[in-house]
């Protein structure tokens, strides 16, 4: 202990406990988010309400499917990234090891049921 | 220095300490309203699952999302996404490096308020 320079012994001790990457993945699904939240509000929007063929029809073409799809992945992903700073902020310990595996299998989870209704209906 | 106060150190300061400003205020709006999408994105997903599921779940859960309380939920939600997308925006002008002067992100800030209840109530008549 007495070796380590005082440099060395803050590293990792941050609330996220790593680098720069959080936040740079952060940035990247934001820049993607700009552009797909207009597109997703303006074509997913309209369905709700329809009829249940009305909206089959709707996603079972390709730009629906795709960009809903988008928005659920990226989406997901981004929220999966950015609510971590907030247990990084407000969390230590078991507590947010344990709120951040909470939190993984939320976002993935919706994902991944998220595109499964969307395969369904399109194919 | 080091050896003072290692593995017990603070937390975030919390809001409370703070006077509300212009500056800080839209911006934990910003981590609100993000976290709160997460209920419109499980409303979006479930009524996904329920259209993929048949006609007659799928019923259900429609009018569940076009009831008065879902219409509110679904209003909200849509105000909290073009918020968080403003404010996101706001981040990123501030992470290129502009803007980052007190008068400029309090006009921000209130280009934000103004722009989101626009664009909510655009997204309203529109769609």
């Amino acid at each position: 202990m007495a070796f380590l320079t005082d440099r060395k012994r803050a590293t990792g001790l941050g609330s996220a406990k790593s680098g720069t990457e959080h936040h740079w993945h952060m940035s990247i699904s934001s820049y993607a988010l700009v552009i797909l939240t207009p597109l997703f509000l303006l074509t997913f929007g309209p369905q709700l309400g329809n009829s249940h063929e009305e909206v089959v029809a709707h996603f079972s073409r390709a730009w629906p499917a795709v960009i809903t799809g988008l928005m659920i992945v990226v989406g997901m992903w981004h929220f999966r990234q950015g609510f971590q700073s907030i247990i990084d902020d407000y969390m230590r310990g078991l507590t947010r090891k344990l709120s951040i595996i909470a939190l993984v299998c939320v976002s993935y989870g919706l994902m991944a049921a998220g595109i499964f209704a969307l395969v369904k209906l399109a194919l | 220095m080091a050896d003072v106060n290692q593995g017990n150190r603070p937390l975030s300061p919390h809001l409370q300490v703070y006077r509300p400003q212009w500056t800080w205020v839209p911006s934990i709006i910003n981590r609100i309203t993000g976290a709160g999408l997460i209920v419109g994105a499980f409303l979006v997903v479930w009524w996904l699952i329920a259209a993929a599921s048949g006609p007659e779940y799928f019923s259900s859960i429609d009018w569940l999302i076009t009831s008065f309380i879902g219409d509110v939920v679904m209003f909200l939600s849509v105000w909290a996404l073009w918020w968080h997308m403003l404010g996101g925006i706001r981040h990123l002008i501030w992470d290129a490096g502009y803007g980052l002067d007190v008068e400029t992100s309090e006009k921000m800030a209130k280009g934000i308020v103004g722009l989101s209840v626009v664009l909510t109530i655009l997204t309203a008549i529109i769609v």
